[in-house]
């Protein structure tokens, strides 16, 4: 399979913060999602951290660390004028209860149908365990769930795929999804390629995309 | 009334092996590590660690003592391993549960809250969305094959839920930032997380505080876990700690 130079990740952020509405409740995954928080400035978006914060403020450094406020990566963070702090059943609340506008996920996996898998990694060696965390509730809760994620893996492998291999996060729930090649909207009829990287033509993406892409009408290069 | 105990080892009386003890904390933030390290003293074993998002990846040294100690029978958690895992490979706790030597059974994070939420207020199961197409609606998700128990779910106005039990813990440690003989609790910042639940969830609620002060100290509208939850407390001055988990 070819593989085409793409958008770092930085870039893949920065387009799928293009997708979220001032005014928005917003909560990002770890890896690439985590990145938006970088291109929001100024922008009225108010990310909540499921360990118990809205309005999180950005990554702290030096005497602004403060062991008793982290993100839910247990990064040190500050908080903003108007930060509010819960517990974990009201932050769940806030989850389940479809008060998110917004989500953003890194995914190993994704198919046209909007499934993805992201929580296990089979190849660590575990039968069935691993580390869930909070994804799965996000992921029942999101009014919007996007993906954001490299187009393929680092050795070559589809990530989009007709059937998902490794275990499932979530069944019919994505929305759209970024990433260094594309951006790509799950239809009823299926993956619809909206935006590609400049140069690439359709049958570029595609040969690196398992399900039959559906090609926009508007079909335009990916706006940075 | 007087709940104050003088050392930590007093404070864990009564503590029988194989109790389930709920640990709050959301990796580095409000865990109670100076309870944990009374555990290790106290020899107490066949511990179910009841966790809600990796508090012993935040309290890694406690961890690897009471695995070595052999003192863990099963802990249940969200996201109970390292995220790297070439760090999880030289992990005691993972090894163990690779070998199956600890059982480690897994759930939602937010089912776990509720699950204890639902503990501390009478509730026996609930049904949830959270979980519906993964493994999670199937059986529950541990390393031991025997226990993978096959879930219920039902549907509810065209829609697919899992039933989940509330969780009771026997035992729960609890962080707080500032505490009063009454049992009054305030927590700060993030560390707050589980903390509030776990106090409520569990028959008996142990509490360490990084300040005891007297009753009416704490200004009444700003108590977050009420006395009535808490039956012991000692004080433990903040450690200092690493905020990583990778």
């Amino acid at each position: 399979m070819k593989k085409y130079e793409g958008l770092p990740r930085e870039m893949i952020a920065l387009r799928a913060s293009h997708e979220i509405n001032d005014g928005d409740y917003v909560n990002l995954g770890i890896g690439i999602p985590t990145l938006i928080s970088n291109w929001i400035d100024g922008r009225e978006i108010i990310l909540q951290s499921e360990i118990g914060m809205t309005k999180t403020g950005p990554l702290a450094f030096g005497e602004d660390v403060d062991p008793d406020l982290i993100n839910a990566s247990c990064q040190p963070v500050v908080e903003l004028p108007g930060t509010a702090y819960f517990d974990i059943f009201e932050s769940f609340n806030m989850i389940r209860g479809g008060y998110m506008d917004v989500v953003a996920m890194g995914a190993l996996q994704v198919n046209a149908r909007g499934d993805y898998a992201g929580w296990s990694n089979p190849s660590r060696g575990h039968d069935l365990v691993g580390n869930v965390g909070g994804s799965m509730d996000l992921c029942a809760g999101a009014n919007k769930l996007i993906i954001c994620m490299k187009h393929i893996t680092q050795t070559g492998d589809l990530k989009l795929v007709e059937q998902l291999t490794y275990p499932a996060t979530t069944k019919g729930k994505v929305n759209m999804i970024f990433t260094d090649l594309a951006v790509m909207e799950i239809t009823s009829e299926g993956l619809l390629l909206l935006e590609m990287l400049p140069g690439l033509t359709p049958e570029d993406i595609q040969s690196v995309t398992g399900p039959k892409l559906i090609i926009s009408p508007d079909l335009k290069e990916i706006e940075l | 009334m007087n709940k104050k105990y003088s050392n930590v080892v007093d404070v864990l009386t009564e503590i029988e092996d194989g109790a389930v003890i709920a640990v709050p904390g959301f990796f580095a933030a409000g865990v109670p590590r100076s309870l944990l390290r009374g555990l290790i003293k106290s020899g107490i074993k066949d511990i179910v660690l009841a966790c809600g998002c990796g508090p012993m990846l935040g309290a890694s040294d406690e961890m690897v003592e009471l695995v070595e100690n052999k003192q863990i029978k099963k802990v249940i958690d969200s996201y109970g391993l390292y995220r790297s895992a070439t760090k999880g490979s030289s992990d005691p706790f993972e090894q163990a549960v690779k070998e199956g030597e600890i059982e480690y059974e897994v759930y939602p994070m937010g089912t776990l809250a509720e699950k204890y939420r639902a503990a501390g207020s009478g509730i026996p199961a609930f049904y949830t969305p959270t979980g519906v197409g993964s493994v999670f609606e199937e059986t529950v998700v541990t390393n031991i094959p025997k226990n993978r128990v096959k879930k219920e779910t039902k549907e509810i106005n065209g829609e697919k839920f899992i039933l989940e039990y509330a969780l009771k813990p026997d035992v729960a440690f609890i962080h707080a930032f500032e505490g009063d003989r009454d049992g009054n609790l305030r927590y700060r910042k993030t560390s707050k997380n589980f903390n509030p639940v776990m106090a409520a969830a569990a028959t008996l609620t142990i509490a360490e505080v990084e300040h005891l002060v007297e009753p009416g100290d704490i200004k009444p509208d700003i108590i977050d876990t009420p006395g009535i939850y808490v039956q012991r407390l000692i004080e433990a001055p903040k450690d200092e700690y690493a905020l990583t988990i990778d």
